[in-house]
């Protein structure tokens, strides 16, 4: 009826660490019921202060039900994670769950992936906006195929952050060789893979027992011989992917589309004081900096399919009736050009000199993601930035052994199939190698007759494309 | 070794030289860049908007997104004819002011010509799917804009932030689109239409936060206020024309506010001090109860109550 609050708790806490400055981070969660997974994020949850009483008061009455006895006052963390109806009378997970919580230090998106079925296309959807991944191994079980399976897709998705979280540590006495044997194990399949040795992503290894709590929140005394941060500590420190490309030196704009309002100026923009004469000629370009940044004053290259780039200096960046000096990624601002190009959405805008010459030939991993098997000649729509192009499917070169990280011969791919096929495109799309460029390099393709999204692609460098050649403008 | 998209990794400049974006930062641009998308792939998008606090930001975040220009698309509001007069009026203010179309669906038109019944229990928030989609088709939109949050219940922890709707506007969670990175899919064949939830990865303190950064108007009931209230379904409600009290139901004054304010008959309010929106902010990061268990007797129905009216078209 009234709400529990200890508004001085809060008052205090929002003025010691004033949440304006916190910075948000995305992460996501691979593995299957049986590694503890569910009880690891409700663990996340509920130390983190997440959960809240109500919803704590409804697990805690169902626990009693089952005649649960767990360590963490009898209530199932599991439980907190429970989903639709639909889900717990088939027994089943259908759907990656995003949640929510927060420390003083950030906010936090987490993407809970189902790990039996499908785990291909959850992880691979939840991984895309990830910065990082939480892999699940039992202890008493250590590197699984579907471990190899795991971190296979990571690889291949760039996540920037891969963390194995080492559970069930308290069913093997909290033994140190147990944990090492396996963190050499894990260490060794990211060499295999490049996986945390590229340059571009890490890999890290944190003994945890979910049930517990050890090494989750707090760093745990049962584990004296292991010295790093615990996983919320992990999670609260590593940069975001967005830090990380905002301060690549390659600016990117898809430009959504044109702000021209001409005669119909906003009435309360106007009643606040807006000068009328100033913005009756008003052109912008609106969009979301995918990486890079970019300031008043720099030389950049208008990229439209089938035309030559073109070069102009940026007047202006605003935000609302804000003029910026500077954006970064993942910034939504409207830039303004000093020169009246024709520049219509689905037209990219880069720093200038560093992309390369837009083509029709696209070289591609696919992450396959429908029960509608893809098959050569086949016709299908790319998406990429914001422009939607039609496709023919030219070729399938192979698939990808997810258990042995070799290619092997395909014509087909099929669901959580990963290959390589090449398109053929209908309008040159400026196509960036996705493993430097996560945004720019990426697409979706959809069938063109019920408009379903298909895969999940990512631009490969074209055969025999060296690094120096990637930069012809 | 992979064969894998293996080469050699860019060159990042100095880490320490660029600005670190706030998460609301964050939030607002996802928000913004989600609106724009939908906006220009969409040929008659609508939002959804009731004078509710999520649908408020929502607009506040369109008049961000088009600035200089006007909002590029009208408001909808489905009307239990049970709403808070004032919640209205801030409605009417609202849609002036930015110079809107307003579009209304009104339940009480269906009740009047017998195409809805009134429930037992009086509550009329579970009856407005049916004037939401005949507005839907009616005037042919083709998305339409909604506050829905991922972190109001479990199902909606599920949605995705483009949420393909049949020609009964059903939603079928085990048959969602894939997500991935910031690429929208909102292709849509004829009579099928999307829902669109910009704020999906926004929690109720972030809306606060953000209405306190913004110096967002809100409608008063938001705020701690005095209102004769009994006790119903262990929660305060307002005694109005709707919802009267019954005889064993005592009466009394108390300091109250509204968390969500929705239909008057199933809207319950929460003792409450917090008369800023500076206090409010610190009541919700405080407080340990969800906004939708607290305050929405419908979802009280059953723990799958949100999931089931999904299914059915609602919002």
């Amino acid at each position: 009826m009234s709400t529990e609050i200890d508004t001085a708790r809060a008052a205090a806490l929002l003025d010691e660490a004033p949440l304006a400055h916190a910075s948000l981070f995305r992460f996501a969660t691979a593995g299957s019921v049986d590694d503890g997974k569910s009880t690891l994020v409700g663990r996340l949850l509920h130390d983190s202060k997440a959960i809240l009483a109500d919803q704590l008061d409804a697990v805690a009455r169902t626990s009693a039900d089952r005649g649960f006895g767990g360590s963490a006052g009898g209530i199932d963390l599991a439980l907190l994670t429970d989903g639709l109806r639909a889900e717990r009378e088939q027994g089943i997970t259908i759907d990656v769950a995003y949640r929510y919580f927060a420390t003083d230090r950030r906010s936090f998106i987490l993407a809970d992936c189902p790990g039996h079925v499908q785990y291909t296309k959850n992880t691979v959807t939840g991984a895309s906006t990830a910065d990082a991944v939480v892999v699940l191994i039992d202890a008493r079980k250590g590197v699984l195929e579907q471990t190899r399976r795991h971190l296979s897709v990571l690889q291949l998705l760039r996540v920037a952050h891969v963390i194995v979280a080492v559970n069930k540590i308290d069913l093997v006495d909290f033994s140190e060789s147990v944990f090492r044997e396996i963190e050499a194990d894990v260490q060794k399949v990211g060499r295999e893979l490049g996986l945390g040795s590229d340059g571009i992503t890490d890999l890290l290894v944190v003994p945890v027992s979910a049930l517990d709590g050890d090494n989750v929140v707090e760093r745990s005394e049962r584990t004296p011989w292991y010295t790093g941060p615990a996983l919320l500590e992990v999670l609260e420190t590593l940069p975001a992917a967005d830090e990380l490309e905002s301060h690549l030196e390659s600016f990117r704009f898809p430009v959504q589309l044109v702000v021209r309002p001409q005669g119909a100026l906003a009435p309360d923009a106007i009643a606040g004081g807006l000068d009328v004469e100033k913005y009756r000629d008003y052109r912008a370009y609106a969009g979301q900096i995918t990486e890079g940044s970019v300031k008043v004053g720099d030389k950049v290259s208008v990229l439209t399919p089938g035309q030559a780039p073109r070069t102009t200096t940026v007047t202006g960046i605003d935000f609302a009736g804000a003029e910026l000096t500077e954006a970064v990624a993942p910034q939504s601002v409207a830039l303004r050009l000093a020169d009246e190009f024709d520049v219509a959405r689905g037209d990219t805008i880069a720093a200038a000199g560093t992309v390369r010459e837009a083509s029709a030939d696209l070289y591609a991993a696919l992450c396959w993601l429908s029960p509608k098997p893809l098959r050569e000649g086949a016709k299908v729509l790319v998406k990429h930035g914001t422009r939607t192009v039609q496709a023919l499917v030219r070729s399938v070169s192979g698939k990808l052994d997810l258990a042995t990280f070799k290619l092997e011969g395909a014509s087909s791919l099929e669901l959580n199939d990963i290959g390589h096929a090449q398109l053929r495109l209908a309008a040159p799309l400026p196509l960036e190698n996705y493993l430097h460029h996560r945004r720019t390099g990426a697409f979706l393709v959809i069938d063109p007759l019920d408009g379903n999204t298909l895969a999940a692609g990512l631009v490969n460098d074209h055969p025999g494309d060296h690094e120096d050649e990637r930069y012809s403008i | 070794m992979s064969t894998f998209l293996t080469e050699e990794p860019t060159q990042v400049t100095d880490a320490a030289v660029s600005t670190r974006l706030s998460s609301l930062d964050t939030l607002e641009s996802e928000a913004i860049h989600i609106i724009r998308e939908v906006v220009a792939e969409f040929e008659k998008p609508a939002l959804l908007f009731s004078g509710g606090k999520d649908s408020v930001v929502m607009l506040h975040l369109a008049t961000k997104a088009f600035w200089p220009g006007k909002v590029p698309f009208p408001v909808l509001h489905v009307d239990t004819g049970h709403n808070f007069p004032e919640v209205i009026d801030f409605r009417d203010r609202t849609v002036e002011r930015l110079g809107l179309k307003l579009v209304v669906g009104s339940v009480q038109e269906f009740i009047d010509r017998g195409e809805l019944a009134e429930r037992a229990d009086g509550t009329r928030n579970p009856l407005q799917t049916v004037p939401l989609l005949d507005a839907i088709q009616s005037n042919k939109f083709d998305a339409v804009f909604g506050g829905g949050r991922r972190d109001e219940d479990k199902a909606r922890a599920k949605e995705r932030i483009l949420s393909l709707r049949d020609e009964f506007g059903q939603w079928d969670p085990r048959n969602q689109r894939p997500e991935l990175w910031n690429l929208y899919n909102g292709r849509h064949t004829v009579g099928q239409h999307v829902r669109a939830f910009p704020i999906s990865n926004w929690t109720e303190l972030d809306v606060w936060r953000y209405i306190e950064r913004e110096n967002i108007e809100l409608p008063g009931l938001y705020y701690a206020h005095d209102r004769e209230v009994f006790a119903r379904d262990g929660m305060w409600r307002a005694v109005g024309e709707v919802s009267q009290p019954r005889p064993d139901e005592e009466v009394i004054t108390k300091t109250v506010r509204y968390r969500t304010v929705g239909d008057m008959s199933c809207t319950g309010a929460v003792e409450s001090a917090a008369a800023t929106v500076r206090d409010v902010v610190i009541e919700v990061a405080a407080s340990t109860i969800t906004e939708r268990g607290a305050t929405r007797a419908d979802d009280r129905i059953s723990e799958a109550a949100m999931e089931d009216r999904k299914k059915d078209g609602y919002f």
